[in-house]
C-alpha cells in the first residue's frame, strides 16, 4: 500500500477509537460490551434517548416490551435467575422508576444479579419537583447493592461496568443506575473498560484454612448430621462439589425454599424440604441433629421458626460468602467464608468417607408418617374437587423433572416446591425472601426468553395472576411459549387458610370474585382449557405442554384445601403440624 | 443489655454514602445519638463517627452490614472505655451577668472553658471536654447566669490502639492495581 494511503487508514483507525458519541449511544455500546442480549423495559420522557439509540442496535440487544415496568423488573430476575446471567431492566423517570422498585426489592432478597437503567431529568432540575422527577436514587438505596446517579455522558462506560461488576460479584444484587437525560444527550468519547474491582468491595473473602479443618473435625466426629443446601450453592455453580462432598461424607441433605433443584430430586441422601411448609423430617429431626451444616443459605426466619429454640443442641458449620450472614440469625461454632465452589472442595478433601444408615432412617421413618397423613391425600384425593398436588403430580408425570417451574406467591407455590421432581439445576424461580404476588407471570417470560429450548411451566394462583395479568400482552407481542397453570380456589389461599387456622375462619376480604380468564386470554390471542374434573386433567397437562405456543390452562381447585406440614409462626420447628 | 456503642467507619468519600449508613440504623429502630463525617488522616478516606445506645449483640450485626457497603472501607465498633472522646460545646450568655459579678468568670476559670466573643448583648463561652463534662458546665451557667442559647458538637474520638486500624488494610488494598477508568 502507498504511505500516503497508510497514513489516512491509520488516521481512520485512531479516529475510530476516539470517536465522539451521545451519552445514550454510549449506554448501548456499554451494554452490549457486558454481553447483554435481552433486556426488558417501558419507554418514557425522561429515557427517549436511549431508546432512539436502541433502534439502531436491534441485531444486538432484543428489547421487550412489557405492559408494565413491575414487569420488565421481574422478567429481568426471571431472566437471570433461569440463565445465571446478569438480567436488565430499563425505565423512564418518575413512575416508570418506582415501578420498578417491588422487583428491585425482591431480587434484593432473593440475591438476584440484575442491572436497572433508569431515565432522570435533567441535571439542571434535580431536586425542583420538576415533571416526572423523583429521588430514585434515595428511595432504592435500602433495596439494591449499589447504586449511582450520572449527570455527565463521560460517566456513562465507566458506571456502566461498576455496575455490572457490582451486581455479579460476591453475593450478587441489584443495581441501580440513574441517567439525567442532559446526560443521555451529551457528546463523549467511547473507550469501555471491563471493571476490575475496587478496594472497598471484597466480593469474595478469603478462605481460612483453620476453619475448613475445624469444620472437618465436627464432621467427622458426627453421629446425626444434616446438611442445609441454599441458593448459595447455585450461585456459585458449586453443584457437583455439593453432591461429592455429600456423597464422601454420607451426610442427608435437605434444601431451602431457592436452593431446590440444585440436586436432582431423586437423589438418595435428599430428605426433603425445609421451611414452614417443607417436609416433616427435615423440620422436626434439624432439633435432633449434632451437626448441622448450613451450605450457601443465610437461615431465614421462614426455615429456622423460632430461632431461640432451632438446633440449640448442635454445632452449627455456616459456609457463607457473606459475612455479615455469619450469627445473624443463627450462632454458628465454625463460619466458613467464601465462596462455595472454592470451600466445599477443600472440605471434601479433608472429611473422612463416611455413612449414616441408622440416621437416614430416621428421616425415611418421617416421611413415612408424612405420606400417611398428608402427602397419599393430598396427591390422590378421594374428595371430587381436584387438590393442588394432584396438579402438580400430573405435570410432573408429564414434564419428567425436564421443565423449569415459575411459580407465584401462596399456597400453590409450596405446593409446587413440594411436590416438584427436579432433574436439572436452576430449573425453579420463585419469589421467596419477599414473596412478591405478580411475579411468576413475567418471571416465567424471561425465564422462556432465557432458556428457549426448555419447557417453561407457570403456576399461578387466581390471586397472584391478576396482580400482573397486563404481560399477557408482553406473551401476546413476543409470542414467548410458557405454559401458564392458574389453580384457581376463587380465593387469597394462603391468607384464607391462616384465617382458618387462627383467626376463627374470619375471611375478611380473602375471597375473588374472579373473571373468565379463558376469556381474557382469548381476547390476547393466547389458546387454553379450563378444567374441572379430575379425568380431564391429565389430557388437559398433555395438550398444554404439547401446544405450539402459549397456552393458558385453569384448573379450579377445591376452595379450601389448605397446605400442611406447616410451622406456625413464632412455633419451633419441632412443632411442626400435620394438620 | 444496652449501653453506649461508638461505630467508626472508613470509606471512600461519595454520595449519599452518609444515608445508606444511617439506614441501616433505622431498619432496626436503632436511634443515632450523635453523628461525625469528616476527612480521616488518610487522603480521600472519610471517617465515619456515630454514637448510638444498643446491645452487644445488635452493634455486632449491625456493624457488619455498614462494612458490607460497597463504599465503606472498614468499620468497627468500640465501647467508651476502648476510645479517648471529645466534645465542644459553646455557651451564650447574657453579657450583663458578667458585669455584675466575678460567678461567671469564676465558672469559666473553674472549668477550663474560655470566652470565645464579646459583644454588648451576649458572651460566648467555649468548653472541650466529654459529655459529663459540658453537661456539667450548662446546667451550672443555667442556675448562676442562664443561657442564651446553648450548642454542641458531635463526638471526636481516637482509638487506644497505638495506630489508625485502618493504615494496615489500605496498605493491602492499594498494592492490588486496579486499573479503572
Amino acid at each position: 500500500m502507498e504511505p500516503a494511503a497508510i497514513k489516512n487508514e491509520q488516521k481512520a483507525h485512531k479516529q475510530e477509537n476516539m470517536k465522539k458519541v451521545k451519552g445514550s449511544e454510549a449506554v448501548l455500546l456499554s451494554l452490549i460490551e457486558e454481553g447483554v442480549e435481552i433486556m426488558f423495559g417501558y419507554p418514557g420522557g425522561s429515557i427517549m434517548p436511549i431508546y432512539d439509540a436502541l433502534y439502531d442496535h436491534q441485531e444486538k440487544i432484543k428489547h421487550i416490551l412489557t405492559r408494565h415496568e413491575q414487569g420488565a423488573a421481574h422478567a429481568a430476575q426471571g431472566y437471570a435467575r433461569a440463565t445465571g446471567k446478569v438480567g436488565v431492566c430499563m425505565a423512564t423517570s418518575g413512575p416508570g422508576a418506582t415501578n420498578l422498585i417491588t422487583g428491585i426489592a425482591d431480587a434484593m432478597l432473593d440475591s438476584t444479579p440484575m442491572v436497572c437503567i433508569t431515565g432522570q431529568v435533567g441535571s439542571l432540575l434535580l431536586g425542583t419537583d420538576a415533571f416526572q422527577e423523583t429521588d430514585v436514587i434515595g428511595i432504592t438505596m435500602p433495596v439494591t447493592k449499589w447504586n449511582f446517579q450520572v449527570t455527565k455522558a463521560a460517566d456513562i462506560p465507566s458506571a456502566i461496568a461498576k455496575a455490572f461488576y457490582i451486581a455479579r460479584t460476591g453475593r450478587p444484587g441489584p443495581v441501580l443506575i440513574d441517567i439525567t437525560k442532559d446526560a443521555q444527550f451529551a457528546e463523549t468519547e467511547f473507550k469501555y473498560k471491563k471493571f476490575e474491582g475496587i478496594r472497598s468491595y471484597i466480593p469474595v473473602p478469603k478462605v481460612d484454612t483453620e476453619k475448613i479443618e475445624d469444620a472437618a473435625n465436627l464432621i467427622d466426629k458426627a453421629k446425626k448430621p444434616l446438611a442445609l443446601i441454599g441458593q448459595g450453592v447455585i450461585l456459585g455453580g458449586a453443584e457437583k462439589e455439593v453432591i461429592a462432598f455429600l456423597e464422601k461424607s454420607g451426610i442427608p441433605f435437605a434444601w431451602t425454599l431457592l436452593g431446590l433443584s440444585a440436586i436432582p430430586t431423586d437423589h438418595p441422601l435428599n430428605v426433603g424440604m425445609l421451611g414452614m411448609h417443607g417436609n416433616y423430617g427435615p423440620n422436626k429431626l434439624t432439633n435432633e441433629c449434632d451437626v448441622l451444616i448450613g451450605i450457601g443459605m443465610r437461615f431465614d426466619d421462614r426455615v429456622t421458626g423460632d430461632v431461640k429454640r432451632y438446633a440449640k443442641q448442635a454445632k452449627v458449620i455456616h459456609m457463607e460468602i457473606d459475612p455479615a450472614e455469619i450469627n445473624k440469625n443463627v450462632k454458628c461454632s465454625v463460619a466458613i467464608l467464601g465462596d462455595v465452589k472454592e470451600t466445599l472442595p477443600m472440605l471434601t478433601q479433608k472429611v473422612k468417607t463416611n455413612l449414616h444408615h441408622e440416621w437416614i432412617h430416621e428421616f425415611k421413618k418421617c416421611m413415612d408418617i408424612e405420606i400417611e397423613k398428608v402427602i397419599t391425600k393430598d396427591m390422590y384425593p378421594e374428595k371430587p374437587g381436584l387438590s393442588m398436588a394432584e396438579v402438580i403430580r400430573r405435570i410432573n408425570e408429564n414434564a419428567k423433572g425436564e421443565a423449569i417451574m415459575v411459580t407465584d406467591v401462596g399456597q400453590h407455590q409450596m405446593v409446587a416446591a413440594r411436590y416438584t421432581k427436579f432433574n436439572h439445576t436452576r430449573s425453579i424461580v420463585t419469589s421467596g425472601g419477599l414473596g412478591t404476588m405478580g411475579f411468576g407471570l413475567p418471571a416465567a417470560i424471561g425465564a422462556k426468553l432465557g432458556m428457549p429450548g426448555k419447557q417453561v411451566i407457570a403456576i399461578i394462583g387466581d390471586g397472584g395472576f391478576q396482580m400482573t395479568i397486563q404481560e399477557l400482552g408482553t406473551i401476546f407481542q413476543t409470542g414467548v411459549a410458557v405454559k401458564i397453570v392458574i389453580l384457581n380456589n376463587d380465593f387469597l389461599g394462603m391468607v384464607r387458610q391462616w384465617q382458618q387456622l387462627f383467626f376463627d375462619k374470619r375471611y375478611s376480604s380473602t375471597e375473588l370474585i374472579n373473571p373468565d380468564f379463558l376469556m381474557i386470554a382469548k381476547g390476547y390471542c393466547i389458546d387454553g382449557q379450563r378444567v374441572s374434573k379430575r379425568e380431564d386433567l391429565d389430557d388437559a397437562v398433555k395438550k398444554m405442554l404439547d401446544h405450539n405456543g402459549p397456552y393458558l390452562l385453569e384448573v379450579k381447585v377445591e376452595k379450601e384445601g389448605n397446605v400442611f406440614p406447616m410451622v406456625p409462626a413464632g412455633s419451633s420447628v419441632s412443632e411442626i403440624r400435620l394438620e | 443489655m444496652e449501653q453506649e456503642f461508638t461505630i467508626t467507619a472508613f470509606s471512600e468519600n461519595s454520595i449519599g454514602l452518609l444515608n445508606r449508613v444511617t439506614i441501616i440504623f433505622t431498619r432496626r429502630h436503632i436511634n443515632i445519638e450523635s453523628l461525625t463525617v469528616s476527612q480521616s488522616s488518610i487522603k480521600g478516606v472519610h471517617k465515619f463517627t456515630i454514637v448510638v445506645i444498643t446491645t452487644l449483640e445488635k452493634i455486632e450485626k449491625v456493624t457488619k452490614q455498614i462494612e458490607k457497603l460497597v463504599e465503606v472501607l472498614k468499620a468497627f465498633y468500640h465501647t467508651n472505655d476502648e476510645l479517648i472522646r471529645q466534645e465542644i460545646a459553646l455557651y451564650k450568655v447574657p453579657t450583663e451577668a458578667l458585669l455584675k459579678s466575678n460567678e461567671v468568670e469564676n465558672i469559666v476559670r473553674k472549668n477550663g472553658a474560655r470566652i470565645l466573643e464579646v459583644t454588648p448583648d451576649f458572651t460566648v463561652i467555649e468548653k472541650t471536654g466529654d459529655k459529663t463534662e459540658t453537661q456539667e458546665l450548662f446546667e451550672l451557667l443555667e442556675r448562676v447566669s442562664g443561657t442564651l442559647q446553648f450548642t454542641r458538637s458531635g463526638i471526636v474520638a481516637i482509638t487506644k490502639n497505638k495506630h489508625e486500624l485502618l493504615t494496615q488494610y489500605l496498605k493491602e488494598m492499594d498494592s492490588i492495581k486496579y486499573s479503572n477508568n
